[in-house]
């Protein structure tokens, strides 16, 4: 409950040459202490142009329970990095570990030499060393940095970055917060893995069961139940892992520590959040609180008033709210599957509280999440399909879901071919890391995501994503591309076209500055955050010539999504699912550009 | 319980994995007694979608702060709400798409929306109105869909463009353990199925039942062993087999290797054993394995259990197990044919998903000359028992 007062600001600022003294200021760092003012400039940033960052060992706390994490400087989330486009910067991350470290800077556009995945960009932080990161910044927005090393980033090895534009920001708030977002376990990532590689469902604790048949509670019936039976798929594999293990934290505070951001009722306030999960995708709201969504990714977009937002692992939104009554409100962040929530607390004062919503229902998957919500472009034209996929939104009966599942279609299942190759592309590997092929994946990006189709409030889509200024490049692509998302749920085997990375894949090769269409299949019962390093794509959403410019893509569950891209960083550069235990299970790949001319080195 | 009714039946019309792996495989029968199908059906769904992208506007609350000073643009799209099926549909029809797909495909759609917006920043309407349909390899006709290659700059080198800025051989070092720790994940498994004491007729009894493997996604030293015997008493029989398994597919595997017997008479037998051990549709978890003696002797034995959630912590788990035999082999007590049957019933609660006690019931039958032969050697053909323990894995 300590705002940090000026001795401890000093001590800071005087640390910040010196990496080594920040442990001192506890594991919290200013700007995420349980009650933070905000933003204002006379809080300690790290700020460079010399920034030093050492990673280590810390315990951390929540819940009243300890446990082992890795930290930046001590601090969990890893201090703020605030700095100035058009600056130089010049980071010296120092490793006291005992294994290797990395850092890699989440959405920055460098040479690729400083991205930070090992074994790509280079060879990583060896314990004992120091690895200088040199580069310029060329860009403004809310990004982050995290550990490429080691799964280190879900035991909390993760901070955000804001970046001030060099010119006048477009958009005007009078306070700023920045939400880090994260899930919090004291099982080792590694036991995590080994459980799911062992038993799937290890964390589903929601799973279909009798009793709910019996009373209702599942919203699933008999002959949908034989459906999903039948296909050997779970309707409520929504995130692999939950709420059964796991704290989610908003800067690195519990639930019940419940961080709290002030604010002045009638100021505009800014908040900058960072989804820096492990394998987490969250849906948030903050009730009685309008969100204009003002920034996706780091790029600004047109304004767009929501009342809640998906964020997938790895996105940042920055959204601005003007709260006008003395009261407090609860910011929630609530993972997809209900299985658990985030909370902070918007407040005139420190101690305020707001009520705090219960738990959604358990949403169950739906045809359109098996790859077949683009049935009705099929020959087959199963009438019954578009159920699934059509609008939740405005309808506001429960159980669509349900309603297509009982209908004639769900029962021939069955005697469909839920995995067949001539619907990949002939370069696909259909084995045994390939349990569907989406047989009519559908473009999703104007469907409300997971866990809010049914919700009685406007719902932030990809298809509301507009880029503020005009697309920079708007040669049409001469190339398409199709990269199918691939898995077999019952093997937590993932990758992409049915290959994990160590199955020695074909890097994806793009030529210098050339302009590709990239299609993003998922056949996979679960949404994939797909992440480019050193690159922003345009996601291809109907705002032809100011198409929403990302770092990373949320692939809804059987469903495709298409981008554009100008490959104009040569370079190797790592591409991959931002779900940690899916990347550690093969789905990554590496993207090549060439030739290197122009390559900083 | 007539989804175990219905269970147990699938379970014998299954017969044995590979039949229950054609069901995968099976073809589009599925005549659809649906109706007429809409070709615009699910497209409306853009036109519904409009609402909450529109829905700024209806708070034309719009403080001259606001965000991006573009208040003034605030009213809806003249099309909002509008029927966009039609001009989503296109695309779809167009579709078929060939190894070199329009690079514009779905663009011309947009009504205007396409190339430089000269209205940029302004236009505030349109939100989610048309998004271009990009067809894929599921909307091809004629075989699997062929990329085009990428074009010859893309293929220079360098192989690994940080070679050039660090020392190869350090980053050689660094993308082994790249790919290691991408995919090629290794794990070692101990799952203890039963570890239990049984009530019946006779002598009180215990088994256990446990398997285990060591290995990656594909390639795996598989391990069981299964036995039982009577408290105060002797072992009757026990069994370990090690095998190689390899993922054949998505939920298969083929296993084979040597399996030992042990029995207090002395009459322990080796055998060679092959078989598959998946998971079957519907859930069912099912293993089958032929095993050949030294003494030439083909026996065979088929699995299957099932999970029935009756909470997230009571599972009741129906399981049978046949044994059949080729041949009379009267050292080992059996008769040719169906020899023997075992069904169970055992309720479990998990108070951790890797540890749960148990009761339930296991009924046994055997037939034919193996009935006889127990018969003669004092037993009963058939033996019903109460049976408490527990199953965990690591």
């Amino acid at each position: 409950m300590s705002i940090p007062n000026l001795d401890r600001r000093t001590l800071l600022r005087g640390a910040v040459a010196g990496g080594g003294l920040l442990g001192l200021q506890g594991l919290t760092p200013a700007w995420a202490q349980t009650v933070s003012p905000g933003l204002r400039s006379d809080l300690p940033t790290l700020n460079g142009p010399n920034i030093d960052l050492t990673v280590g060992h810390s315990p951390f706390t929540v819940g009243g329970r300890t446990g082992h994490a890795f930290t930046v400087n001590g601090l969990l989330p890893a201090p703020l990095l605030r700095m100035r486009e058009g600056q130089n910067v010049r980071l010296s991350v120092t490793n006291t570990l005992d294994e290797d470290t990395s850092i890699h800077w989440h959405g920055l556009l460098l040479p690729f030499q400083m991205d930070g995945v090992p074994g790509v960009s280079f060879p990583g932080i060896r314990p004992r060393e120091t690895f200088v990161y040199e580069f310029p910044i060329k860009q403004s927005g809310t990004y982050w940095y995290h550990s490429h090393s080691g799964m280190q980033e879900a035991m909390g090895h993760f901070g955000p970055i804001v970046i001030d534009p060099a010119g006048v920001d477009p958009v005007a708030y009078d306070r700023e917060h920045v939400l880090v977002l994260s899930d919090w376990s004291f099982l080792h990532p590694h036991q995590i893995l080994d459980k799911l590689k062992k038993s799937p469902g290890y964390f589903n604790r929601q799973r279909t069961t009798v009793a709910g048949l019996l009373d209702g509670s599942d919203r699933m019936s008999l002959s949908e139940r034989r459906m999903w039976g039948a296909m050997r798929m779970d309707p409520r594999d929504i995130l692999d892992v939950s709420g059964a293990t796991y704290t989610y934290l908003v800067n690195g505070h519990g639930p019940q520590e419940n961080w709290t951001g002030l604010f002045r009722p009638g100021e505009r306030v800014r908040l900058r959040i960072i989804n820096a999960s492990a394998m987490s995708i969250f849906n948030v709201r903050i009730p009685g609180l309008a969100m204009t969504v003002v920034q996706a990714d780091g790029e600004n977009v047109r304004p767009v008033e929501v009342d809640e937002f998906q964020i997938s692992v790895a996105e940042t939104y920055d959204v601005i709210v003007r709260p006008t009554e003395d009261r407090a409100y609860t910011i929630v962040s609530e993972a997809i599957d209900s299985s658990g929530m985030g909370r902070a607390t918007l407040a005139p004062r420190p101690g305020m509280t707001a009520e705090v919503p219960p738990l959604r229902q358990t949403p169950n998957l739906t045809m359109a999440d098996m790859g077949m919500g683009g049935m009705n472009h099929d020959a087959m034209g199963h009438g019954a399909m578009d159920h699934a996929s059509m609008g939740h939104g405005d309808m506001a009966g429960m159980d669509h879901s349900a309603q297509a599942a009982s209908s004639p279609m769900s029962m021939d299942h069955s005697g469909m071919n839920m995995r067949d190759p001539s619907k990949a592309p002939a370069n696909m590997a259909v084995g045994v890391g390939v349990d569907a092929i989406a047989m009519a994946p559908a473009n999703r990006l104007a469907e409300r995501p997971q866990g809010l189709q049914d919700v009685d409030h406007r719902v932030l889509v990809y298809a509301d994503l507009r880029a503020l200024t005009p697309n920079r490049d708007t040669r049409p692509p001469s190339r398409s591309l199709e990269i199918h998302l691939t898995g077999n749920m019952e093997r937590f085997m993932w990758g992409f076209d049915g290959r994990k990375f160590s199955e020695l894949v074909e890097p994806i090769r793009f030529e210098l500055n050339e302009r590709v269409r990239v299609t993003l299949v998922n056949d996979t019962m679960m949404a994939h955050p797909i992440h480019l390093h050193g690159h922003f794509f345009e996601l291809v959403n109907g705002h032809d010539g100011h198409q929403p410019l990302k770092h990373t893509v949320n692939v809804a569950p059987g469903s495709k999504v298409t981008f554009d891209l100008t490959a104009d960083a040569p370079g190797d550069w790592a591409f991959h699912c931002h779900l940690l235990m899916h990347m550690h299970a093969g789905m990554f790949n590496v993207v090549t550009v060439r030739p290197l001319e122009g390559a900083a080195s | 319980m007539k989804t175990l009714a219905l269970a147990l039946a699938s379970l014998i019309l299954t017969a044995g994995p590979v039949a229950a792996q054609s069901h995968d495989h099976s073809s589009h029968t599925a005549p659809v007694q649906a109706p007429a199908p809409d070709p615009h059906a699910g497209h409306d769904m853009s036109g519904m979608r409009m609402a909450p992208a529109a829905a700024p506007a209806q708070t034309p609350a719009p403080d001259p702060h606001a965000g991006h000073h573009m208040s003034h643009g605030a009213a809806a799209d003249p099309h909002a709400g509008h029927d966009m099926s039609g001009m989503q549909t296109a695309p779809a029809a167009a579709s078929a798409p060939t190894s070199a797909p329009d690079p514009h495909a779905g663009h011309h759609m947009n009504h205007g929306a396409a190339t430089a917006d000269p209205h940029a920043g302004h236009d505030m309407g349109g939100a989610a109105s048309a998004i271009p349909d990009i067809p894929t390899s599921a909307d091809a006709v004629g075989g699997r869909l062929v990329q085009a290659s990428p074009p010859p700059g893309a293929l220079a080198g360098p192989a690994h463009a940080a070679d050039l800025l660090f020392d190869p051989s350090v980053m050689a070092a660094a993308r082994r353990q790249l790919l290691a720790e991408n995919g090629d994940v290794r794990t070692t498994a101990v799952k203890i199925d039963a570890l239990e004491a049984g009530f019946g007729d006779g002598a009180d009894s215990y088994s256990w039942k446990a398997q285990g493997w060591t290995g990656g996604d594909i390639n795996r030293f598989w391990w069981k062993t299964e036995g039982e015997g009577v408290f105060n008493g002797r072992l009757h029989d026990a069994e370990v087999q090690a095998l190689y398994s390899r993922a054949v597919a998505p939920f298969w595997d083929v296993q084979a290797g040597v399996r030992q017997d042990f029995r207090p008479d002395g009459k322990d037998t080796t055998y060679l054993t092959a078989g598959v051990q998946g998971v079957a549709p519907y859930w069912f978890e099912v293993s089958a394995a032929a095993f050949l003696s030294t003494r030439g002797d083909l026996t065979a034995r088929v699995e299957a259990e099932y999970d029935l959630r009756l909470t997230q912590k009571w599972i009741l788990q129906p399981s049978v197990e046949a044994a059949l035999s080729a041949s009379d082999t009267p050292e080992l007590q059996l008769g040719s044919g169906l020899t023997s049957v075992k069904a169970g019933l055992r309720l479990r609660y998990e108070i951790r998903k890797a540890f749960a006690p148990y009761v339930g019931v296991e009924w046994g039958r055997s037939f034919g000359d193996t009935a006889d032969y127990a018969r003669a050697h004092g037993g009963a053909a058939d033996d019903t028992r109460l049976v408490v323990g527990i199953r965990a894995w690591f």
